[in-house]
């Protein structure tokens, strides 16, 4: 069992001795043309004369790591803003779309699906160029729309997932549909969709990089100003080499949260239904006398 | 209004940049991402790793960075090519690594046992994912797809705003000639909406013909 593949496909069977041979050809042919490529790659980058100490002089300037740190604190500051927002829009919008006053709902619907059709850059620029308003607000905004408009239909979708009998419950306790919703569907939406919620804040985090080309001071914006300046030899790939692995790893560590959230979740006995034992025959209530 | 039928050459050049770019890059995204899917499924183990990282670094790159890296990075790095064909290179890698796994999920859908019963049939490999395997999973992965496509086609103004030609980027000119901004990008928005309602449209017609039935 220790060569098989990590979960059962329809592919193939687990390996038997011979194929099992074949497979390590196969592996280490394999594992040699990838190598060959990455040691293909990294000759071209010592042949462009990417490491020279020139290039990678400007990291070692407090001005410029400043200048990073700024550009970071601006896209977490945006993100930050942007997230928040987007999930008070979303909050409104599901419960526009949920709504039983129909002229409510149909406004609601035409708002979403048109703000999720959009390219969130063409929302950006008409907002800054059109609107004139400033790259931060204006950055901010363009991501609210688009991602308040699909976190309205993770939210709905959450709602509407809550089984029928809480709501039947709910109301039969005499609780209002403002009740209802707010202290029986959200909570247990929220808590069912709470993954699928992080993974959209992955996209708000990696779409803060629109800003860069509304010349928001963002983390890019700085890597650009260091990438073209002509003293230290247009240092573009040690740029994109320090700032990549940051942006990625910022976005891995929300990504993972994510996953984390959803295998706890798989795991708790809280998500689960509760489990009531059935009447027995001859009691009224489960305990009963 | 007349900002369209005065600029009509214009607006066309840009709509048809649009959709070069997305038709371009959905062909790569396509063909990379079935290459990293059968990748990420094979019995061998590196394989799998490289689709792994493939996906999982992608997945997590802000698209501007990697339009940055491949638009400006890679012409330092002795690389000269048409910009177009760049803005390709990056749309088609960046979506490449969402079409994976949309198709390896639709791989999964398919069950075991339909695998099994095809080599107890005595059927190779390339015969039970050929004739067994895939068609299942086409079936079950066309609306993600198309999703996926749509998100390739918005995708694309960022190509605009790194001059290439491209709709979202005929703003600008017609900013300078001083039509009005609102009108402007009101036909932009009806140029996209054209775009990824085509192929949400297609993407209906497909499920209909061969998706499955739930």
């Amino acid at each position: 069992m220790t060569h098989s593949a990590p979960t059962p496909t329809a592919l193939y069977d687990i390996p038997g001795p011979q194929a099992r041979k074949r497979h390590l050809v196969y592996g280490i042919v394999s594992t040699a043309l990838i190598l060959a490529l990455v040691g293909w790659i990294v000759y071209l980058l010592f042949d462009t004369d990417q490491f020279t100490a020139e290039k990678w002089r400007p990291f070692q300037y407090k001005g410029i790591q400043e200048l990073l740190l700024r550009g970071l604190g601006n896209t977490l500051k945006a993100f930050a803003y942007a997230a928040v927002l987007s999930l008070a829009l979303g909050a409104v919008l599901a419960v526009g779309r949920l709504s039983v006053h129909r002229p409510v709902r149909w406004v609601s619907t035409l708002l979403v699906e048109f703000f999720r059709a959009m390219p969130v850059l063409v929302m950006i620029f008409f907002i800054f160029v059109a609107l004139k308003v400033q790259a931060l607000p204006a950055l901010v905004a363009g991501l609210t729309l688009y991602n308040g408009s699909v976190l309205a239909e993770v939210f709905r979708t959450g709602i509407n997932s809550v089984d029928r009998g809480q709501r039947e419950a709910a109301y039969a306790l005499g609780m209002r549909k403002t009740q209802v919703t707010t202290f029986v569907l959200a909570p247990q939406a929220v808590r069912a969709m709470l993954p699928t919620i992080i993974s959209q804040l992955v996209v708000a985090l990696k779409d803060t990089s629109l800003g860069y080309l509304i010349t928001y001071e963002e983390f890019l914006h700085a890597g650009k100003l260091i990438a073209s300046n002509l003293d230290y030899g247009l240092p573009f790939i040690p740029v994109v080499m320090v700032i990549s692995p940051i942006y990625i790893g910022l976005c891995m560590l929300l990504s993972w949260f994510a996953t984390w959230v959803a295998r706890r979740q798989r795991r708790s006995p809280k998500t689960e239904a509760v489990g009531v034992a059935p009447a027995e025959p001859g009691k009224l209530l489960p305990g009963g006398q | 209004m007349d900002v369209l039928t005065d600029n009509f050459s214009l607006y066309g050049e840009g709509f048809l940049g649009t959709v070069e770019l997305t038709v371009y890059s959905s062909a790569l995204a396509l063909a990379l991402g079935f290459v990293m899917a059968s990748f990420r499924v094979a019995p061998v183990g590196s394989l799998r790793v490289l689709g792994t990282v493939w996906v999982t670094v992608l997945r997590n790159t802000p698209l501007t960075l990697l339009f940055f890296a491949v638009l400006l990075g890679l012409p330092r790095f002795g690389l000269v090519l048409p910009f177009q064909l760049f803005a390709v290179l990056a749309l088609g890698c960046y979506t490449s690594a969402f079409i994976c796994e949309v198709l390896r999920s639709g791989i999964n859908t398919v069950p075991t046992g339909q695998g099994e019963a095809a080599r107890t049939l005595g059927m190779s490999f390339g015969q039970t994912l050929g004739n067994v395997v895939l068609p299942q999973a086409f079936r079950s992965v066309i609306p993600p797809i198309g999703s996926t496509l749509i998100a390739l086609a918005k995708n694309s103004a960022i190509a605009g705003a790194f001059s290439v030609t491209e709709l979202l980027g005929t703003y600008r000119t017609l900013n300078e000639l001083g039509y009005s901004i609102i009108w402007t990008f009101i036909w932009i928005a009806v140029g996209y909406l054209i775009i990824t309602l085509t192929i949400s449209a297609l993407f209906h017609v497909m499920e209909k013909r061969w998706g499955v039935a739930r």
